[in-house]
C-alpha cells in the first residue's frame, strides 16, 4: 500500500481511538460522571453545568449508549464540546481557539530552532566523534534529564527577575491591544524569548543526541567508506553521504518527540502564565473543568496527529524507499 | 627480521613495471597486549596491467591488506609498520613513487579514486540508498574533473553503464530497486570512472550467485584488458583465480605464505597450505580433483600457534614447524613459499650450490 | 543481548577486550559509563531509603524563619512558611523514586507482553497489538494523564504509578517488538520452533534473554520519564500535594511564586535531583548502548592515532 495512504488510515484510527477514549473514560468513573462530578463538588453545580457536562460527556438518560456514542460525534463535528466551568458560560471550543494559537505559534518556534540547531549540532559532534568534542555528550544528557518546565523556573529567575532583561509571564505587554502591529507582534516575541528557550535547551539536547548516535552508526556504513575511498570532498561525505542518511530515523521518530515536547509546552506555559493551552488546562486542573479537559486532550492530539503527517510527508520526501509503488 | 624479507624476485626487469609496492606492512587491531596482528609483515609488489590474485580464508588478513594499501582502514585497526608506494604511470622506476601511507589529507582524497580505486564486497550496501545512480556515478568526476560539465558527466556515467551492460534508463534509479548483480555491476562501473591505474577487487563477486558471478568475471576481465590498468583480486576462491590472475599470493595467519605465476601455484602449489585451499574448491576447467579441504579451523589471531601458524593444521608439520617461524624462501624464478618442510627438501636438492638465493636472511630492500 | 556482540565480532575486524575467554553475563558492567550511571542511582536510591529518616526537621513544621537563604541552619534555606526545604528533598526523594521505579516496572511488564508478543506471534496478533503500541506512541501523555487523574481524584501513590504505566509502556514495547521480530528469525529459534517446543519455553529461553539489554534500557529510560511525569503532575496539584516529593515541594515553590521573591533554594534543589538523577540513569544507557552496538563505540585513544577515523573496523 502507498507509504502516504497508509499512514494517513493510521492517524484516522488514532484520532478515532482518542475520540473514543474520550467519549468512554468518564463513563469508567464509579457511580457515573455527573455523579462523580457533583459529589466532588459538593452538590454547587448549577443547571446550566450540569447541562454542559451532560454534552462534554455525551450523556443523554433516555439513550443506549450506542445512541450517546452517535450524539457525541456529532457535536464534535459541530464543534460542540461543551461548556467551559472555568470560563463559564464561555464554549470550550472557544476557550482552546483563544489560546491555542499562542501554543502552537510558540511550539512552532522551539521546535523549528530546535531541530536545525540539534541536527547541525549532531552532525557535527558525530563526524568529530571520538575527539574531545564528545565532552560534549554527558552535557547533552544532563540537558535532557532536566524537566522543561524547572528549566522555565530557573531561566524566569535569571533572565527575567534577577536580571531583568525580559518579563517575568503574560504572552504579551498588558497595553498594548491584540492587533497585528509592530509593537504588539515585537511584545510577543520579546514574551515568548524565555518559554521557548526553557524548551529549546532540554529538547535541543535530546535532538542532538540522537543526531549525533545517528550519524556515528551512519558512518560506519560501507557507503561512507565508499565515498571516502572516491575522494569526495570531506563535506559532500558528511553531507550527502552520512548526514542524510542519519536524518532519515530522526524524521521519522518526530511523531514520538512530539509527545514530550507537547507536555512540556504545557508545563512552561503554566511557569510563565503563557496564554496557551497549556494555561487554560492549569486553570481547567484547579476548577476540575472536566469539559475543558476533554477538549484539550482532543485538540492536543488532533494537533500532534497533522504534526506528525507533516513530518511523513517530509520522510516520503526525503527517502526514496518510500516511493515504491 | 622476516619482515625486511622481500616477496620480490629481486632486481628482475619486471620491477621496471611495478605500479603498486607493498613493503613490510603490518596492521593491528587494537593496541597494547591484546593487540592482534591482523596483516603481519607482507610484501607485494603489483605489475603494471597484472591480474594479482590474493587468496586466503577469512581472517587471513587480505581484506584488512586491501583496506590499508588504500588507507581505508577504520579503527581500531592501524598500519603500524611498512610502506605503500605507488608508481604513476610514465615516471621512471628512478622517480621514487608516491609514498601512499604519508599524503597528507588533500593529497590523498586527490589520489583515491584517480590513481587507485576499489570494489568493495558487500555491493548491497555499498551504495548510498537515497542518491540514484547518476549522482554516485558522477559525483567522483565532480570531485576530481572539475572542469567537466554536468551533461559531460552524465555521458560519462552512461557510458559506463554500457560497459558494464546496464540499461542506461538506470541513471535515476535508486540503489534499493536494482538486483544485487546490478548493484554489483554499478560499483564496478563505479570504479572505473576515472581510469585509475590500480583497482582492488575485494571479493567483488562473492554475494551473487555462480551465473551471474561469472558473467560479471567475463565482463570485468575484457574491461580490464581494454582499459590496461592493474588489478588486485581478493578472494577466498582459489580457482577462480586460476582462470582470471596472472600472479597468485596466498595468505595465511596476516602473511604471504605462497606467491607465484598463477599457473605455476595452480598446478605445482608447494605450500601445504596453497594445496589444501586447491583442493577445497572445484575447478570449472583443469583436471578432475577430489574435493579436500583442510582439516580444522582457521587459527585464532588473537592466540596464533608458536612456529608456523599453519602446522596444528598440516599433515605434513615436523617438529620444527612448532618452533621456528617459516620465511619466504626462493622456489624458482617467480616462486616463493614459506614452509620449513619444503625449504629443507629444496636445501637438500640444490646442495650447497645456489643456498645463499634460498636464504631468508637476504637484505631485500636495500635499493630502496 | 550475547547475540548482537557476536554479530559484528566475525573475521579479526572486531574482537571485544575480553579475548577468548567467554562472554560475560552482563558485558556492559564493564563500561565506565554505566557503573559511574549506578553509582549516581545507588546514591539517590539511598536517599530515598534513609532521606525520610534522616531529615533534619519535619518537612512540615513550619516556623518564624521564613524564606532564609541556606545557612548552617538550614542547608537549604527555607520556604515561605519556614519548613526546611533540605527535609522536603530528602523525605520527596522516598515517593518519587517509589512512584518512578513502580510505574517503571509495571509498564515495563506491559511493553514485554506487548512487545514480544507482537513480534513473536506475527500475523494478526502483531497488526492489532501495533496498531495499539502505535496509537499510544502518539496521543500526547501529559493531557491524558492530567485527565484519568483528575477524574480518580486523589487515589494514592499506587494508583497514580498505575496510571503513569498504562499510558507510557508503548516506547518500550515498539524497541521490544522490533527486536523480537528480528531473532525470531534466527535460526536457533526457527530450529526450537520446528522442534515443536512450546511457546513459553522459547520465548522464556531463546526471546527474553536476547532481548534483556532492551529490557534494561529501556526500563532505565522508564524510570526517568516516569519521575518527571509524577513531578510535572504534582507541579500541576495533582494528586496529594501535601505527600511530600520533589514535584509537590515545585508546586508550592510556584504557589508561593519562589522565583518572584528570588528565593531560587526553594526549587533549584528539587529539579538538580531530578537532572541528576536522569543523567545518572541516561550514562547507564549510554554504556549499554556502546555494549551492544559497537558502532557506537569511539574511543578517544583511536581517534587521535587516526586522526579522522572511523568507529570500527569491519572487514565486510
Amino acid at each position: 500500500m502507498h507509504f502516504l495512504l497508509r499512514r494517513a488510515i493510521f492517524y484516522l484510527i488514532a484520532a478515532w481511538a482518542a475520540i473514543t477514549t474520550n467519549f468512554i473514560l468518564p463513563r469508567l468513573m464509579p457511580g457515573g460522571p455527573v455523579e462523580a462530578v457533583m459529589a466532588r463538588h459538593e452538590g454547587q453545580l448549577s443547571d446550566q453545568a450540569v447541562n454542559a457536562l451532560h454534552i462534554a460527556f455525551g450523556l443523554d438518560p433516555n439513550a443506549s449508549m450506542w445512541s450517546e456514542y452517535v450524539e457525541y460525534w456529532r457535536n464534535l463535528f459541530t464543534g460542540n464540546l461543551g461548556l467551559s466551568f472555568t470560563y463559564f458560560p464561555t464554549p470550550v471550543s472557544t476557550v482552546i481557539a483563544h489560546a491555542l494559537p499562542w501554543t502552537l505559534v510558540l511550539l512552532g518556534v522551539v521546535t523549528l530552532v530546535e531541530w536545525i540547531l540539534g541536527t547541525f549540532a549532531g552532525i557535527v559532534v558525530g563526524w568529530r566523534r571520538g575527539t574531545w568534542v564528545d565532552a560534549v555528550l554527558p552535557l547533552g544528557a544532563f540537558l535532557r534529564g532536566i524537566p522543561h518546565f524547572w528549566m522555565g523556573l530557573v531561566i524566569v529567575t535569571v533572565f527575567a527577575v534577577t536580571l531583568d532583561w525580559f518579563p517575568v509571564s503574560g504572552g504579551y505587554s498588558s497595553d498594548l491591544l491584540p492587533n497585528v502591529s509592530v509593537p504588539f507582534v515585537g511584545s510577543v516575541l520579546y514574551h515568548a524569548v524565555l518559554p521557548a528557550l526553557a524548551m529549546v535547551v532540554g529538547s535541543l539536547a535530546t535532538h542532538m543526541l540522537s543526531m549525533r548516535n545517528m550519524m556515528v552508526t551512519t558512518l560506519s556504513e560501507d557507503y561512507v567508506l565508499v565515498a571516502e575511498a572516491k575522494g569526495l570532498h570531506r563535506r559532500r561525505v558528511m553531507l550527502s553521504y552520512g548526514a542524510r542518511n542519519a536524518i532519515l530515523p530522526n524524521v521519522a521518530g518526530f511523531a514520538l518527540q512530539l509527545g514530550f515536547v507537547v507536555s512540556g509546552a504545557l508545563l512552561v506555559e503554566k511557569v510563565f502564565s503563557y496564554p496557551g493551552i497549556g494555561y487554560v488546562l492549569f486553570q481547567a486542573v484547579h476548577n476540575q473543568d472536566y469539559p475543558l479537559l476533554q477538549g484539550i486532550l482532543l485538540i492536543t492530539t488532533f494537533t500532534v496527529l497533522i504534526a506528525s503527517f507533516l513530518a511523513d510527508l517530509a520522510f516520503f520526501a526525503l527517502d526514496p524507499r518510500t516511493r515504491e509503488a | 627480521m622476516s619482515t625486511d624479507w622481500t616477496a620480490r624476485p629481486s632486481a628482475t626487469p619486471a620491477d621496471a613495471d611495478a605500479v603498486l609496492e607493498i613493503r613490510g606492512l603490518r596492521v593491528d587491531y587494537g593496541a597494547g597486549a591484546h593487540a592482534i596482528h591482523a596483516v603481519n609483515g607482507v610484501d607485494l609488489t603489483l605489475h603494471r596491467g597484472e591480474v594479482l590474485g590474493v587468496a586466503g580464508e577469512s581472517g587471513s588478513g587480505k581484506s584488512t591488506l586491501a583496506y590499508a594499501a588504500s588507507r581505508l582502514l577504520r579503527p581500531p585497526g592501524r598500519t603500524v609498520a611498512g610502506e605503500v608506494t605507488y608508481y604513476p604511470a610514465g615516471a621512471g622506476r628512478q622517480e621514487p613513487g608516491i609514498d601512499v601511507l604519508a599524503l597528507p589529507p588533500e593529497r590523498l582524497r586527490k589520489f583515491r579514486w584517480t590513481e587507485l580505486s576499489v570494489v568493495f564486497q558487500a555491493a548491497m550496501s555499498s551504495l548510498n540508498p537515497v542518491l540514484n545512480v547518476a549522482t554516485q556515478l558522477t559525483d567522483a568526476l565532480e570531485a576530481h574533473r572539475p572542469g567537466m560539465t554536468r551533461r559531460q558527466c552524465l555521458a560519462r556515467a552512461r557510458e559506463l553503464l554500457e560497459l558494464v551492460n546496464i540499461d542506461v534508463a538506470r541513471l535515476s534509479a535508486y540503489p534499493h530497486q536494482l538486483s544485487g548483480g546490478q548493484r554489483q555491476r554499478i560499483m564496478i562501473a563505479m570504479a572505473l570512472v576515472l581510469e585509475p591505474e590500480v583497482i582492488i577487487m575485494d571479493e567483488p563477486t562473492t554475494s551473487l550467485d555462480v551465473v551471474v558471478q561469472r558473467e560479471i568475471l567475463a565482463r570485468v576481465m575484457e574491461l580490464r584488458a581494454r582499459l590496461d590498468c592493474s588489478v588486485i583480486f581478493i578472494t577466498h576462491d582459489l580457482s577462480l583465480l586460476a582462470e582470471i590472475a596472472d600472479t597468485i599470493a596466498v595468505m595465511y595467519a596476516g602473511k604471504v605464505v605462497e606467491i607465484a605465476p598463477a599457473e605455476v601455484l595452480c598446478q605445482t602449489p608447494s605450500h601445504p597450505y596453497s594445496a589444501g585451499l586447491l583442493s577445497s574448491f572445484p575447478s570449472l576447467h583443469g583436471p578432475h580433483r577430489t574435493l579436500v579441504g583442510i582439516p580444522g579451523l582457521p587459527p585464532d589471531p588473537r592466540a596464533l600457534p608458536a612456529g608456523c601458524p599453519f602446522h596444528p593444521r598440516c599433515g605434513e608439520a615436523v617438529a620444527a614447524c612448532s618452533r621456528d617461524v617459516p620465511a619466504l624462501f626462493a622456489l624458482g624464478q617467480r616462486h616463493q613459499a614459506a614452509c620449513l618442510v619444503r625449504e629443507a627438501a629444496a636445501h637438500a636438492e640444490l646442495n650447497a650450490t645456489d643456498s645463499r638465493q634460498a636464504s631468508p636472511s637476504l637484505p631485500g630492500r636495500a635499493e630502496r | 543481548m550475547a547475540a548482537e556482540v557476536t554479530v559484528t565480532s566475525s573475521d579479526v575486524g572486531l574482537v571485544s577486550q575480553g579475548g577468548a575467554r567467554r562472554r560475560p553475563r552482563a558485558p556492559w558492567l564493564r563500561s565506565p559509563k554505566v557503573v559511574a550511571g549506578l553509582g549516581v542511582a545507588g546514591f539517590f536510591i539511598l536517599m530515598g531509603v534513609f532521606g525520610p529518616l534522616i531529615v533534619p526537621a519535619d518537612p512540615s513544621a513550619t516556623s518564624a524563619a521564613v524564606l532564609q537563604p541556606p545557612s548552617l541552619e538550614h542547608l537549604l534555606g527555607t520556604t515561605a512558611t519556614g519548613e526546611d526545604v533540605l527535609s522536603q528533598v530528602l523525605a520527596g526523594a522516598r515517593l518519587s523514586l517509589v512512584v518512578g521505579f513502580t510505574a517503571a516496572v509495571v509498564g515495563e511488564a506491559i511493553a514485554i507482553l506487548v512487545g514480544i508478543t507482537a513480534g513473536y506471534l506475527g500475523g494478526l496478533a502483531d497488526e492489532v497489538l501495533s496498531l495499539v503500541t502505535n496509537v499510544f506512541l502518539v496521543i500526547p501523555v501529559l493531557p491524558l494523564q492530567i485527565l484519568i487523574v483528575t477524574y480518580l481524584g486523589d487515589g494514592g501513590w499506587l494508583l497514580l504509578a498505575l496510571v503513569i504505566a498504562l499510558t507510557t509502556w508503548s516506547h518500550g514495547a515498539r524497541r521490544l517488538r522490533a527486536q523480537t521480530l528480528s531473532i525470531r528469525q534466527r535460526d536457533y529459534v526457527q530450529a526450537a520452533r520446528a522442534a515443536g517446543e512450546p511457546t513459553w519455553r522459547t520465548v522464556g529461553f531463546e526471546i527474553l534473554p536476547n532481548v534483556s539489554a532492551i529490557v534494561i534500557t529501556s526500563f532505565v529510560f522508564h524510570v526517568t520519564s516516569a519521575i518527571v511525569v509524577q513531578t510535572g503532575l504534582a507541579f500541576l496539584g495533582l494528586g496529594n500535594v501535601s505527600d511530600w516529593s520533589w514535584g509537590s515541594v515545585l508546586y508550592w515553590s510556584d504557589n508561593s511564586n519562589a522565583f518572584l521573591l528570588g528565593a531560587w533554594w526553594w526549587f533549584v534543589p528539587p529539579g538538580l535531583c531530578l537532572a541528576f538523577l536522569g543523567s545518572g540513569l541516561a550514562l547507564i544507557n549510554l554504556g549499554i548502548d556502546e555494549v551492544i552496538n559497537p558502532r557506537l563505540r569511539t574511543g578517544l585513544k583511536a581517534a587521535r592515532l587516526f586522526g579522522r577515523a572511523r568507529a570500527v573496523g569491519n572487514e565486510h
